[in-house]
């Protein structure tokens, strides 16, 4: 089959030694069994993340985003844009569509590229990791390439907010998205229900707000356990972060004894196409999943 | 009073409205809102919101300039885009909550030591040097933004979970000595400063 090529945006988190490098690690394979060919858009910068609107206000911000979409139009003609991470994702996102629908903007924006030798036609498409998986894979491509299904394994899909709102999976619904469920199921293993499934782990306030954070945190792994789950899976880089690393902080000040496995869904589908631990990045979970490394062990 | 403050209070003569419509980020959206409560329950954190978003706008509309501008409300905003899918007349409420608390902190009217505020501004910071956020000064500039001797308690209080990041290879301390960073990163350092300076001279912020 012929490999289908995308412009890769791989954000801040994904760098090396950064908090979600073991997620760049499990797409390797995983791309490499599906013929996604991930294509790392040459010196990206940072999308400001949400949080980025304090001091950075409206024009900064879409510039920094129409950088990267410049950068993609020169350098990768032809390919669509692709993150992995759902803030990256809806940036560049909103960037593209708001520039497309003002042509003030637009203007702007590109007088602000100059002072870097760019500009930005507006050709570009931000897609994320998860819409190239279902609309340009299918699930049942996806299915193929299994040779180790994860049998027995009970999974809570978290889904989270950024990945689900504002733009979502074209044809999910906003409260009850179902394809990672499927996604669940297409490696094998058990999707349990979930009614926490698109509760927000607090985002970046996490930081600042860490007592209110970690109530929303505390919610998300309690219902997961109560549904009968042995593991989080999530398609987000701060979800994934959020969730695992306050985990031993909720159980310090409230006695509890927290410990769910938090992964990502390329963890579990590398481990499913046969990937040992080290290719699925789990080395670099905080809390393991003993289950998940006998079965990549195998 | 900041001076920008005071020119703003002096060209607007307490038309909230309309200095919302001209100078926050989707403010023009605010008329839109037909006050159905829907966005009010939509805040993950919403009991610490000291007024919900539609009472947000219906104290903008009111003319309720300081209340709202003085806040720390729209500082609670987790980006969830909750209310952005529910609200039936599609206001972009997320960018409203997110402009009207850029143009507090502007004005320098957002509460002083705001922990959300201080955060966003040290993010923006860290991102701005080199193009790319990096995770270890970030970090340590957040651990230290109370000053030195809360600083230590705060690293002292997350130092498990600092170490075992170190561990998983998720948290490079090298980065305090280099670490990533754009080639480019003065052609972006010239680029953010004439976005900026186009917003300004926009929004009204230079003189
Ligand atoms: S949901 Fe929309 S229309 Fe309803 S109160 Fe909120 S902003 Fe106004
Ligand atoms: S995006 Fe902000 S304003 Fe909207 S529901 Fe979430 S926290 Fe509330």
């Amino acid at each position: 089959m012929a490999k289908k090529n995308y412009a890769f945006y791989p954000g801040c988190s994904s760098q090396k030694g950064a908090s979600a490098s073991n997620f760049v690690t499990s797409i390797g394979m995983m791309c490499d069994k599906l013929d996604i060919q991930l294509n790392e858009i040459p010196d990206w910068n940072c999308c400001g993340a949400s949080i980025g609107y304090g001091e950075g206000g409206e024009l900064p911000r879409l510039a920094l985003n129409a950088r990267n979409l410049a950068l993609a139009e020169k350098n990768l003609p032809g390919q669509d844009l692709v993150s992995g991470c759902p803030a990256c994702w809806l940036s560049t996102r909103e960037t593209a569509e708001r520039l497309h629908q003002h042509s003030d903007l637009m203007a702007e924006t590109n007088v602000a590229l100059k002072e870097a030798g760019l500009s930005f036609k507006g050709g570009v498409k931000a897609r994320h990791m998860v819409e190239v998986l279902i609309e340009d894979v299918g699930f049942a491509g996806m299915k193929a390439q299994v040779v180790k299904p994860l049998e027995g394994l009970k999974i809570a899909g978290y889904v989270g907010c950024q990945t689900n709102r504002p733009f979502g999976i074209a044809g999910e619904s906003f409260e009850n998205p179902m394809y990672l469920d499927k996604m669940i199921e297409t490696v094998g293993a058990e999707a349990v229900s979930y009614d926490q499934k698109v509760t927000c782990c607090g985002g970046a306030l996490a930081f600042s707000e860490p007592e209110k954070s970690q109530k929303q945190i505390r919610d998300i792994v309690e219902s997961a356990y109560d549904n009968g789950a042995e593991m989080i899976v999530t398609p987000c880089q701060l979800c994934q972060a959020n969730v695992e690393i306050y985990q031993s902080e909720i159980n310090k000040k409230h006695g509890t004894k927290l410990a769910m496995p938090v992964m990502y869904y390329s963890q579990l589908m590398t481990v499913a196409y046969g990937g040992n631990s080290k290719q699925a990045g789990l080395d670099g979970n905080i809390i393991h999943s003993q289950k998940l490394r006998d079965i990549a062990a195998k | 009073m900041s001076n920008q403050n005071q020119q703003a209070v002096a060209r607007y003569h307490n038309n909230f409205l309309r200095e919302v419509e001209e100078r926050v980020e989707d403010g023009d959206w605010v008329k839109m809102c037909m006050q159905c409560g829907v966005c009010a329950g939509s805040c993950p954190l919403g009991s610490a919101w000291e007024h919900t978003p539609q009472k947000i706008f219906m104290m903008i509309r009111a003319g309720k300039r300081d209340e709202v501008l003085k806040s720390d409300a729209m500082w609670m905003c987790t980006s969830c885009y909750n209310c952005i899918v529910r609200c039936p007349r599609k206001l972009p409420i997320t960018h409203i909550m997110h402009g009207l608390a850029n143009y507090a902190h502007r004005l320098d009217m957002a509460p002083k030591g705001q922990p959300t505020r201080v955060i966003a501004k040290l993010f923006w910071d860290n991102l701005v040097k080199t193009g790319r956020v990096n995770e270890l000064k970030f970090s340590l500039a957040m651990y230290f933004k109370d000053g030195f001797v809360q600083g230590i308690k705060n690293a002292m209080a997350m130092q498990s979970a600092g170490l075992s990041l170190v561990k998983a290879k998720r948290l490079n301390p090298m980065e305090i000595i280099g670490g990533h960073k754009c080639k480019d990163s003065s052609g972006i350092k010239k680029m953010i400063a004439r976005a900026r300076e186009i917003e300004d001279r926009k929004k009204g912020f230079t003189s």
